[in-house]
């Protein structure tokens, strides 16, 4: 660590806690522990998942009854319930195009916002204000998308910056939050959650955001011209905005990686105290990293406003707020990570639907699903335990800094 | 691994012993135990038509899309799949549903279903209707009923199923009015919108007509006909607690929560204060645990009329003309007052009768709320 002065300037620090081994993708050393705990995992759930599958169906629980004299039924009637849930999970997600484009559509948000959570993950702040920047973006972006009149494309692009904007204002306030008063952002961004949703319930009360001659909580479509395309027609009926989920991915990688000032992020999320005594400036790095999350969750509302649904509405942002903190530790805060864990909880979305629509396996299973796999990737040593992984590394999860810090 | 073994033969031996006993029953279907709490909670061996029924139309199949509420709200959503369950049992047909998280899912899911040769679908809420317009421009040959919601211009196959809920509203303020000791009876709503206002302004003017018959000055907290106490969520029941228990601090004895699920908050606050409550959308002695704390409830009979909707679908004569549901043709009414039967005076009873009768021939109407 060097001290002495003058203190270097912040992109040239020499070493000051480099946060991990440089992960090389060329050597397989590197990831393969970390594939191979996330797949068992993956693996452990679908199997709990399988027996929760089975006691739940009805023709199930019934044969039990008899298990005794015809056992049998009891096998093939629980292997036809999995069967036809997980394979209605498969279908339902990537069994054809339309289903694809579906999980598309739905993994853009999530890939987003998990991308904001992530970026301040690595900054060791833990933000749980996704839901809030990305309620805020939409209200942003919907308002410019409803009542703006400009010409196709212009218009779009106003509507993304908008939203986008409105994202980075809500985040980058908790984060200057964080870095003049010392205030943790675990309960200002969950604060500010409140707030946002509260705007949006006040606007949607009010006749600017609602449709004319309506009383109802809901605002009119946004414009044409400010909607995502869905430029490959009905056959794949995927929007544009996933393209720009995709690019953001690339550009937080690069942010991240290749980046002086990404740099200087993963330094402080390591080690606050010793980059700031080799000269860089945390609360730049704090503000500036909630606003790059706020952004990136204002992002995921033009995902949701522009492209999937077209009006505001109290319910709107669901749960994604929440569960890009669960895509992003599932992806264990790196991008690439993200944007897989991201595409996967929305293939579980979708896949969920055709779960309920055909096999008739309740909603709360897929939750149970997903819940199972981000415990056991969340809790690699229960994984390594339960099928005897023996190699170290690969293991280690995302930390935020707890209170203290 | 040799522990593993001996667990798994113990518990295999077990499992023979508890269950040895039992015997196929051949005539597989019925039998099977309703894991759901309530009643009319979904029984999800419903997608497969049970082969008593096969005589009915076991090839049309009828599909349903919760809003994000999901159908185990004791209210709205539930009331809407108790009718297309019935539906699955009276007319021997298929049925299918799907439950939604959040707003962006509508458009989705609907989709879904029609990929699942869906020949019905009925979407739940007004925040469905943009995606239901669509898909059911998108799929003529489908044909869609929606809760909840009136389309100026509804394509051929656009069924809109609306209720005047303000009117057995009005009858049950006028008996929260009649049976108030403190004076002050009070309610709450889930959202500001017109499919909850609208319970309340109904209730506000029974109230008023109770103090007019009777020179009496019972108060109503809550809603003044513009503006009053709202949860801001459906879902919240600890909101709805906290709301309820506001209006109790105030005095009031009497809840009219009309908040779905988190509404049953303002129930557990009335229960907790020993004062009394009266549901909506469903009749709440069946449907929720505080059956004895109701007076009455004020029934949407959303499930008659996906039935119905579901029948003129299977019979081909599924129009796009509105439902309109009234106390006149059964679409809204007064649940019966149950444990309260013996309690509300008959005088009381019999002036309810009368107020119904005067809403039905017109002689008594129900002004909509202003704003």
């Amino acid at each position: 660590m060097s001290t002495q002065a003058p203190a270097p300037p912040p992109g040239a620090a020499p070493e000051p806690a480099e946060p991990e081994p440089r992960t090389d993708l060329r050597d397989p050393r590197s990831w393969l522990p970390s594939v191979k705990v996330t797949a068992g995992a993956f693996v452990i759930a679908l199997v709990i998942g399988a027996f929760v599958i089975a006691f739940s169906d009805d023709d199930v629980i019934e044969s039990l009854s008899y298990f005794g004299s015809y056992p049998w039924d009891f096998f093939t009637r629980s292997a036809d319930a999995v069967w036809s849930s997980y394979s209605a999970l498969v279908r339902g997600s990537v069994g054809s195009s339309n289903a694809i484009a579906s999980t598309l559509n739905r993994s853009a948000p999530l890939i987003c916002a998990g991308l904001g959570v992530t970026l301040a993950f690595r900054a060791g702040l833990f933000n749980i204000g996704a839901q809030g920047q990305l309620i805020v973006g939409a209200i942003c972006a919907g308002y410019v998308g409803f009542t703006w009149d400009l010409p196709p494309v212009l218009h779009l692009v106003v509507a993304l910056i908008a939203g986008l904007l409105g994202g980075a204002v809500w985040g980058a306030i908790t984060g200057f939050l964080k870095a003049r008063t010392g205030a943790h952002e675990v309960i200002t961004t969950i604060m500010f959650n409140y707030l946002a949703a509260s705007i949006l319930i006040f606007a949607l009360g009010h006749d600017t955001f609602q449709r004319p001659g309506s009383d109802n909580a809901l605002s009119p479509k946004v414009d044409d011209s400010a909607t995502f395309g869905k430029p490959l027609g009905d056959g794949f009926p995927v929007h544009t905005g996933v393209v720009l989920a995709i690019l953001a991915g690339f550009a937080v990688w690069w942010l991240l990686e290749r980046s002086t000032w990404g740099f200087e992020l993963r330094a402080v999320g390591a080690n606050a105290d010793a980059s700031r005594t080799a000269g860089m400036s945390v609360a730049k790095v704090y503000t500036l990293a909630m606003l790059f999350a706020g952004l990136l969750a204002g992002l995921a509302a033009t995902m949701q406003v522009l492209g999937n649904q077209n009006s505001l509405s109290p319910t709107l942002p669901g749960s994604i707020g929440f569960d890009a903190i669960t895509v992003a530790l599932l992806g264990r805060a790196t991008p690439l990570g993200t944007v897989l864990a991201g595409l996967l909880f929305g293939a579980m979305s979708v896949g969920g639907v055709a779960m309920q629509a055909s096999a008739g396996t309740p909603k709360e299973l897929t939750d149970v699903l997903q819940a199972l796999i981000v415990l056991f990737v969340a809790a690699p040593a229960l994984v390594k335990g339960m099928l005897r992984i023996r190699e170290t590394g690969g293991g280690s999860t995302v930390m935020a800094k707890g209170w203290g810090s | 691994m040799k522990k593993t073994a001996r667990m798994a033969l113990v518990a295999g031996c077990a499992a023979l012993v508890l269950t040895a006993c039992g015997d196929r029953d051949d005539s597989s279907g019925s039998s099977a135990p309703d894991e759901e709490t309530t009643s009319a909670a979904p029984t999800e061996a419903t997608t497969e038509a049970s082969p008593t029924e096969a005589t009915g139309n076991p090839d049309f199949k009828a599909c349903m899309v919760s809003d994000s509420g999901g159908f185990d709200d004791k209210g709205f959503n539930q009331t809407a799949l108790k009718g297309q369950t019935d539906a699955g049992a009276q007319f021997g047909i298929q049925t299918a549903q799907v439950e939604s998280t959040g707003d962006d899912q509508y458009a989705d899911n609907i989709n879904q279903l029609v990929q699942q040769n869906c020949n019905e679908i009925t979407t739940v809420g007004f925040l469905l209707g943009d995606a239901t317009l669509a898909a059911a421009k998108k799929n003529p040959d489908v044909d869609f009923a929606i809760v909840d919601f009136a389309y100026d211009k509804a394509p051929k196959n656009l069924k809109g199923l609306v209720y005047a809920t303000d009117q057995p509203s009005y009858l049950a303020g006028y008996l929260a009015a009649g049976m108030s000791e403190s004076g002050i009876v009070g309610t709450f709503g889930g959202l500001p919108i017109p499919t909850v206002t609208i319970f309340m302004e109904g209730f506000r003017q029974g109230v008023e007509k109770y103090n007019e018959d009777n020179g009496a000055e019972v108060q109503l907290l809550g809603w003044d006909g513009k503006d009053g106490s709202f949860t801001e969520d459906f879902e919240d029941k600890t909101k709805g607690q906290s709301v309820g228990e506001q209006l109790i601090g105030q005095g009031a004895d009497i809840l009219f929560p009309v908040a779905g699920p988190a509404g049953l908050g303002g129930l557990q606050a009335a229960k907790d204060a020993g004062a009394k409550a009266i549901w909506v959308d469903t009749d709440g002695f069946e449907s929720t645990e505080y059956g004895d704390i109701l007076l009455t409830s004020v029934a949407k009979g959303m499930d008659v009329s996906v039935t119905e909707a579901i029948k003129e679908s299977i019979d081909g004569t599924f129009s796009n003309e509105l439902f309109n549901g009234t106390l006149e043709n059964g679409g809204v009414g007064l649940a019966p007052y149950h444990d309260f039967d013996s309690v509300i005076p008959q005088e009381l009873k019999d002036k309810i009768e009368e107020l119904k009768a005067g809403i039905i021939d017109g002689s008594i109407t129900i002004t909509p709320a202003a704003g």
